[in-house]
């Protein structure tokens, strides 16, 4: 099991008032799956995922990762994890504006340790998502649909296990939100575990397992049948 | 480690660079400051040694003798204006003793003061000074005509006069000054004169002194000479001496000389204990050593002031670094999120303040140095012995000082955008 969340609870404390935004989750997603949080807005899937991709702790409950127990993991050790086993792919992008493409790629690897082969990394990366002619393009020269492939390209530079992918077509209109979503499917085939949150049904359906969740606590967690599965392809933009 | 510091560096860098009127505008405060620094300690250097350069073109073999007791390090008190009537002419007369002075080899006691040289309808205010037939050989004075007076006409009170170059052009612009009769006048109010000096005295014009230009800031072509005994007593209406200055004939026996010349006056005043002195004898290099001590402290002071300003360039880049952090929060988390640390987000933040002042120090020298070039330049057209003075430990100094304001001044944000939660900084807008 790759990623084992046991009795997770997570409470906002703001002065004497508790929100309770996780209560009891419990959600074991294996490698290689495809996995899609829905859930209404405040629901806490947002939450949910920064638990489960170390952008937050949980107030009690356990979570192991590659079955290591991540509760007394240290700061340092949780951006290593971040840095090396995960990549995140969010809805505004955040690339880093007056910056290349190619060096937004880079930016993981300056926090990685590795002393070598960056260029030659994010290139690969950039290749992957089909934006190796546009290394040296400014992140505020690309359209939208290529600035969310970069950041995919980010997000697989350090070659993670996992990749967490937060409403990644919420700022596309459909032509380019269909071609990330191929990119997803893409990584998913190759054996990358992807746990996407969304609100949209059929975003939801690229997944072959759907969970709900609302008002913190899971109440649906589902496969989806081949049947119902949405297979998106990749669509070319046109030339600007 | 250092690998990641480079890199580090190299982020910094190219976020600056994405910044640049910004950038270049937060460190105007530490250019100045730096620039401030090196060009007074530049002009301080420059002028002690013009000072210096003024002084020793006197002669560094010249020992003077000041009327009332002065401390070792201190100025006489006479450099402050105050009369102190203790010198008489017996002293000069002592001093010239071979016996007693051997090393002295021209003695020349002064008496001086402000008046106006009348000739015809012409009218000169300049200083004058009293002194005898050895200033000649004291002071290495040429003249353009005629000669300077004797021994014996100072001592018997002829009625004499040189004139320095600027007054005989003014009073004589067609020439045919030697011969000539001028008359010394010394305004009513002058307090060093007593109430039995004849208002005009006429002398005759026996020399003109040649063109010397400006020795220890005194123009040297602004003034007359008349017989020690006619400005002492004519003009003055005094019986003491102002000043006694003597050449001693190597400079290696300055030392000496002035140990005779003490004893000497001691025994002329009967003073037994050295407390009671009542004179001071100096030599050019005391004087040298009291102006370096005067100008060094005011380079020091002066250059503590342009530091202050330092003070205030670093708060000019702590309130922008703050800005940048508070801008940059999204930033920050997306760093965060994708594995930077806490201290790689410190690091990048205190790196950017710390290369904005280093680089503000290095323009900052480089703008110091150029203004304290064209100053000397300028102070040199203007005729001055200027001398363009860079001091490597002042660019040292500001260089790292420029380092240090960045680390004080940078810590704080850098501190504050470590801190940062990345959910809260992802979610900023």
């Amino acid at each position: 099991m790759l990623i084992e969340l046991k009795n997770i609870v997570k409470n906002y404390v703001n002065g004497d008032v508790v929100t309770r935004v996780l209560r009891d989750v419990d959600l074991s997603v294996d490698e290689g799956e495809f996995v899609a949080i829905m859930g209404p807005s405040g629901s806490g899937k947002s939450t949910l995922m920064h638990t489960i991709g170390f952008l937050d702790r949980p107030t009690s409950g356990t979570y192991l990762f590659d079955g290591e127990n991540t509760q007394s993991f240290t700061d340092d050790e949780l951006a290593r994890i971040r840095n090396k086993r995960i990549g995140f792919v969010f809805q505004s992008f955040n690339l880093l504006p007056r910056t290349s493409v190619l060096d937004n790629v880079m930016l993981p690897l300056l926090y990685s340790g590795d002393k070598s082969g960056y260029e030659s990394r994010a290139k690969k990366a950039l290749e992957s998502v089909g934006l190796g002619e546009r290394i040296h393009f400014m992140s505020n020269q690309i359209s939208g649909g290529q600035k969310q492939r970069v950041a995919i390209a980010r997000a697989l530079v350090c070659d993670p296990k996992v990749i967490f992918a937060d409403e990644p077509t919420g700022n596309l209109d459909s032509k380019s939100g269909a071609t990330v979503m191929h990119i997803l499917e893409e990584l998913n085939k190759e054996g990358r575990t992807i746990i996407l949150v969304t609100h949209d049904k059929q975003v939801a359906l690229h997944a072959n397992r759907i969970v709900t969740i609302r008002d913190g606590k899971i109440v649906e967690d589902r496969l989806v049948p081949n049947s119902e599965r949405v297979h998106s392809k990749e669509i070319k933009e046109e030339e600007e | 480690m250092n690998n990641t510091l480079f890199k580090e560096i190299k982020i910094s860098i190219k976020d600056l660079l994405a910044r640049k009127g910004r950038s270049f505008l937060t460190i105007l405060g530490i250019i100045i400051g730096v620039a401030g620094v090196i060009i007074i300690i530049s002009l301080g250097s420059g002028a002690q040694s013009l000072v210096l350069g003024q002084i020793t073109k006197l002669g560094s073999n010249l020992v003077g003798v000041l009327p009332g007791k002065s401390s070792e390090n201190g100025p006489p008190t006479a450099v402050f204006g105050v009369q102190i009537k203790t010198l008489k002419l017996s002293d000069v007369e002592a001093i010239k003793n071979k016996g007693k002075v051997p090393n002295a080899i021209a003695v020349a006691a002064f008496v001086s003061g402000n008046a106006t040289i009348i000739a015809g309808k012409e009218s000169v205010d300049t200083s004058f000074t009293a002194t005898d037939g050895s200033y000649v050989r004291v002071q290495n004075t040429e003249m353009t005509k005629g000669t300077f007076f004797s021994d014996e006409e100072a001592n018997s009170g002829a009625n004499v006069i040189v004139l320095g170059y600027d007054v005989a052009t003014t009073l004589f612009p067609n020439g045919g000054e030697i011969g000539s009769v001028v008359k010394i006048k010394v305004p009513n109010n002058n307090p060093m004169s007593s109430n039995e000096v004849s208002n005009s005295i006429p002398l005759r014009v026996i020399g003109v002194q040649k063109k010397m230009g400006t020795v220890a800031f005194q123009n040297q072509d602004d003034q007359v000479f008349i017989p020690f005994s006619v400005g002492q007593r004519q003009v003055l209406g005094i019986d003491y001496i102002q000043f006694i200055r003597i050449k001693i004939d190597d400079p290696a026996n300055v030392k000496t000389a002035i140990a005779d010349i003490t004893r000497v006056l001691r025994e002329q005043h009967r003073i037994h204990n050295i407390e009671n002195d009542d004179f001071s004898v100096r030599d050019l290099a005391d004087a040298i050593k009291l102006l370096t001590g005067i100008t060094d402290n005011l380079r020091i002071f002066l250059g503590l002031m342009a530091a202050i300003s330092l003070i205030v360039g670093g708060i000019g880049i702590m309130n922008i670094m703050l800005v940048n952090v508070t801008e940059r929060t999204r930033e920050i988390g997306l760093r965060k999120a994708i594995g930077a640390t806490r201290k790689n987000i410190r690091n990048q933040f205190l790196l950017e303040s710390i290369v904005l002042t280093f680089t503000g120090g290095i323009l900052g020298i480089i703008f110091g140095i150029f203004v304290s070039y064209i100053i000397a330049i300028g102070a040199r057209l203007a005729g001055y012995d200027w001398a363009f003075i860079i001091s490597p430990i002042a660019v040292i100094l500001a260089a790292t000082v420029s380092i240090v304001v960045g680390i004080v001044f940078g810590l704080y944000p850098a501190l504050k955008a470590a801190k940062l939660d990345p959910i809260v900084a992802l979610h900023y807008e």
